[in-house]
């Protein structure tokens, strides 16, 4: 039972990285790929590790589940800082002035 | 008081890590502990006795399962856009920028790191009340301020009682 759902929520960790990789290389700008570079691993990453945390309690032991309770206060580590450090890379661009593509930008130049 | 406090946190954080209770570790953690409290005791709890710090917490753990729905419903949404053909027809992003109503920073940076972790919206820049985001398509920008601001207000007590 524990074993199923760790393989299920991995795989779905799984999926989302792959998704969001692809919008990575697919995406036209830097801002549209930070969206598909910053976001899609805070998910996917938190439902690994939490699949991670509940595989580590299959043998219930006082060590296991301290591993647990670390795997969990990284999850909350990466709640927190994912979202700051993309927000530092986009702002970075923005000072620098990156222009973001539009629709009609690309209309225009057609 | 606050040193007391800081240590105990502390000394829990290296009960979890380190996990081994013969006296040789207990020792070395109570001195480690005591020593990085006395370092680092002004660089938190810069807010002296304030009420209903406790409520606030637990109103901010509930906003969480909230926020997780969102974010998940969102990357999905991101996760189809990516892996459909034609990228280009499906997006149309926009940089939008809108006032808030929050006041407090603790929850402006709540705020701000919400829109950010739902996929679709990022947070560019935040000066004094406005907001700047860049919305990858119409039906994440559609979406702001809207809920997410009145939740965050309710969780900081920003609207009045």
């Amino acid at each position: 039972m524990i074993i199923a759902l760790t393989v299920l929520l991995t795989v779905t960790g799984f999926f989302f990285f792959f998704a969001t990789t692809i919008g990575l290389i697919r995406f036209p700008d830097f801002y549209s790929r930070m969206h598909a570079a910053g976001k899609g691993d805070t998910l996917s990453s938190l439902l690994m590790l939490l699949g991670l945390a509940i595989y580590s309690l299959h043998h219930f032991s006082f060590g296991n589940f301290l591993v647990s309770l670390k795997i969990i206060f990284i999850m909350v580590f990466i709640f927190l800082a994912s979202p700051t450090a993309t927000h530092a890379i986009i702002d970075a661009g923005f000072e620098s002035g990156v222009k973001p593509w539009t629709k009609e930008e690309e209309r225009a130049e057609e | 008081m606050h040193f007391i406090y800081m240590f105990l946190i502390m000394f829990g954080f290296w009960i979890v890590l380190s996990g081994k209770f013969d006296a040789f570790h207990i020792t070395l953690g109570v001195i480690s502990c005591l020593i990085v409290s006395f370092l680092s005791l002004d660089l938190f709890f810069h807010e002296t006795k304030k009420k209903g710090r406790i409520a606030e917490v637990v109103r901010f753990l509930s906003y969480i399962p909230w926020l997780v729905k969102e974010i998940v419903l969102a990357t999905i949404h991101v996760a189809f856009i990516a892996l459909r053909p034609n990228v280009k027809d499906n997006i149309d992003p926009k940089v939008i920028m809108f006032k808030t109503r929050l006041k407090k920073d603790l929850s402006k940076v709540t705020f701000a790191n919400s829109i950010t972790l739902t996929p679709g919206t990022i947070t560019i820049k935040v000066s004094d009340d406005e907001f700047y985001v860049h919305a990858l398509t119409k039906k994440t920008a559609e979406g702001l301020p809207g809920e997410m601001e009145e939740r965050v207000g309710k969780v900081f007590k920003e609207f009045g009682e």
